[in-house]
């Protein structure tokens, strides 16, 4: 039974151990789609869905393969459940927004293999948190990985008018921001 | 060539789904069983050198010992002893010497450390009434600074001989362990903290703290449960 | 097919077995050009230990996963593949992680759930998807060797540079003399975005280099 308080695991996820820039969770959509502002905003919101619905079934499948006592066939149907919400979602969002899901193109198939949703449901497993806390624990991630990408897009954005060096440009040198950003995250540590 | 690949939806249909059906339960079948052959076939190894790993920690928490047994604790406050295998009772383990004269307990406790939670171990004697050992299970302290509660000698030694003496009715500990400010350690229940680690060592103080006002008190009204199970 | 596009880059179009690992290697090495899989890169890197074994476990899924998938090519309709291939991957990471645990505690402590991860290691999704289904065993099998072995370098490279000056060890073995200061960002997160951001520089630069030449 997990003690933690709701306030403390939602800091915690989305600051102090953000998921990307602490636990190296979602780099590659974090690499890939960071460039504009919009489609990290747009990736951050799905994300975060995807998220919540997974955080729901997770529990929920955890509590039945501990019925039956079948622990090992988490990572399998964790992935699964993962790549048919996944899917929903894409079939979803086709049906009630099609310019939406023009706009995210081909980042939508890739959150299956996004590791930072498959990271969450089995860190929330590992801290045996209850339904609200599972949650609680997957708002604050999702946010947190919206708030890295959008930060990354701002300042891709304005790098694009900067003068760099050929060797640096590309993946180079959105991971040099990357790793000033994450040492700036770091500052939260100590938190909840 | 491009009309080959053209699948033509009405008559490959519904043999095209039986198809696709067959091969995703095939290979997931498949897939389970493998799963299955590799669980079977790996568990009592894993079991064997998680028992080791878990005694290796309480030989270290409590000197002396060369046998534990494990004991879980029921809604009562009783101990019982217990192959371990249920993980959400609390448990502890009770360590014993070469004549099976029982020295002491080993308590596991967890919390809120600098980066994440910290899960340790920590050994208490009853005849002294004292912490007698500590030994860090899991952490993510910062390396090079929180980390320090596993390596610094000094922070160590607040575990050799820690009070956790309990009140004249053994209700209580009478004085329970604080963390204090590195150096102006003067009582025999205060934990002298690291400078360049305040918050890991003074969460290492409050969890031992936490834990033992709640485990020592019962586990010194049950003392005969420990020493009489050494002969069964 | 004509054989007379040379200029692509010298892509070879009838690759031999041998080309198929080499290539994995250097010139479309996962982590420094195909940038894939940098989840489980950056996070298990901070030993050359846990990098190494990481690396190993990861190449072991690569292949078991290229050879299944190669064998099952001809009988898994495109519909579904990519569901087929993800519960193949699954399954042989579900087996890598019970095999860590029952080889070493500590080291499955120290690899945690990334060993889980693996699974949605973009690498092995792509090499299932764009190379095991469209070619034989034998092919496959190059292939995973080469790209897991590539993977293994780029993870090795990483993990001894974070090892050595965040820790002033190699394989847990003191390697500076007892005045060294060790640079703690290296084996915090901050420091795994720099070196891979340094290696990939260094990688972009030689080949610059080659161009140029």
């Amino acid at each position: 039974m997990n003690t933690e308080a709701y306030w403390s695991i939602f800091i915690n996820a989305s600051l102090v151990n953000n998921f990307v820039l602490a636990y190296f969770l979602g780099i590659c959509p974090f690499l890939g789609v960071s460039g504009k502002m919009e489609t990290a905003t747009k990736m951050g919101g799905a994300v975060t869905f995807v998220m919540l619905i997974s955080s729901i079934c997770a529990y929920g499948i955890h509590a039945l393969l501990v019925a039956i006592n079948a622990p090992f066939l988490q990572l399998i149907s964790y992935i699964v459940v993962i790549a048919s919400t996944v899917q929903l979602v894409e079939m979803f969002i086709k049906k009630m927004s099609p310019a939406l899901f023009r706009a995210l193109g081909i980042f939508l198939p890739l959150i299956t293999t996004n590791c930072a949703i498959l990271g969450l449901a089995l860190f929330q497993t590992s801290k045996a948190y209850s339904f609200t806390q599972s949650l609680i624990y997957a708002l604050g991630a999702g946010i947190g990985f919206t708030l890295a990408l959008i930060l990354m897009a701002g300042i891709r954005e304005q790098l694009e008018f900067a003068e760099v060096p050929n060797v640096v440009k590309g993946t180079a040198l959105t991971l040099l921001v990357a790793g000033i950003l994450s040492l700036t995250f770091m500052g939260f540590s100590g938190l909840g | 060539m491009s009309t080959e690949k053209t699948i033509s939806p009405q008559a490959g249909a519904p043999q095209g789904s039986k198809k696709m059906l067959t091969a995703m339960v095939g290979i997931g079948v498949f897939c389970a069983l493998l799963i299955v052959l590799t669980f079977e076939g790996t568990k009592d190894r894993i079991e064997r050198l998680r028992a080791e790993a878990l005694e290796k920690a309480v030989f270290n928490v409590l000197p002396g010992i060369t046998k534990t047994r494990i004991f879980q604790m029921t809604a009562e406050g009783q101990f019982l002893p217990s192959d371990g295998q249920d993980r959400s009772k609390t448990l502890v383990y009770a360590g014993y010497d070469e004549a099976d004269t029982f020295v002491g307990v080993a308590i596991e406790a967890s919390g809120q450390g600098y980066a994440d939670v910290i899960r340790i171990l920590f050994g208490y004697n009853p005849s002294t009434q004292t912490v007698v050992g500590f030994y860090v299970l899991e952490s993510k302290e910062t390396p090079g600074l929180g980390d320090k509660i596993e390596k610094d000698e000094n922070f160590l030694a607040n575990f050799r001989e820690l009070s956790v003496a309990l009140s004249a009715d053994l209700s209580q500990v009478e004085n329970k362990v604080i963390p204090v400010k590195q150096g102006s350690k003067t009582k025999a229940w205060e934990v002298d903290g690291i400078t360049g680690a305040t918050i890991s060592s003074r969460a290492i103080g409050n969890i031992i703290g936490e834990s033992s006002a709640i485990m020592v008190p019962l586990i010194y009204s049950q003392l005969e449960s420990f020493k009489s199970d050494v002969n069964k | 097919m004509s054989t007379g596009i040379t200029k692509n880059a010298g892509i070879n179009t009838n690759p031999s077995s041998t080309d198929e690992f080499i290539k994995g290697l250097w010139r479309e090495n996962p982590v420094f050009v195909q940038v894939l899989g940098m989840c489980p890169v950056l996070a298990v890197s901070n030993t050359a230990e846990n990098a190494l074994a990481m690396g190993l476990a990861t190449a072991f899924v690569l292949l078991m996963s290229n050879i299944l998938v190669a064998s099952l090519r001809n009988f898994i309709p495109k519909q579904v593949r990519i569901a087929s291939f993800i519960l193949i991957i699954a399954t042989f990471v579900t087996i890598v992680d019970y095999a860590i645990q029952a080889i070493s505690v500590d080291l499955h402590k120290n690899l945690g759930a990334f060993i889980s991860l693996i699974v949605v290691n973009c690498l092995i999704l792509s090499r299932a998807e764009a190379f095991a289904s469209k070619n034989t065993i034998s092919k496959s099998i190059m292939d995973a060797l080469g790209m897991g072995l590539g993977f293994v370098f780029a993870l090795f490279c990483l993990g001894a540079v974070r090892e050595l000056l965040g820790n002033g060890t190699l394989f847990d073995i003191g390697v500076f003399p007892n005045g060294f200061q060790e640079w703690i960002i290296m084996i915090l997160p901050a420091g795994g975005f720099f070196t891979l951001a340094l290696w990939l520089l260094l990688f972009n630069f030689f080949k610059s280099k080659k161009v140029q030449v």
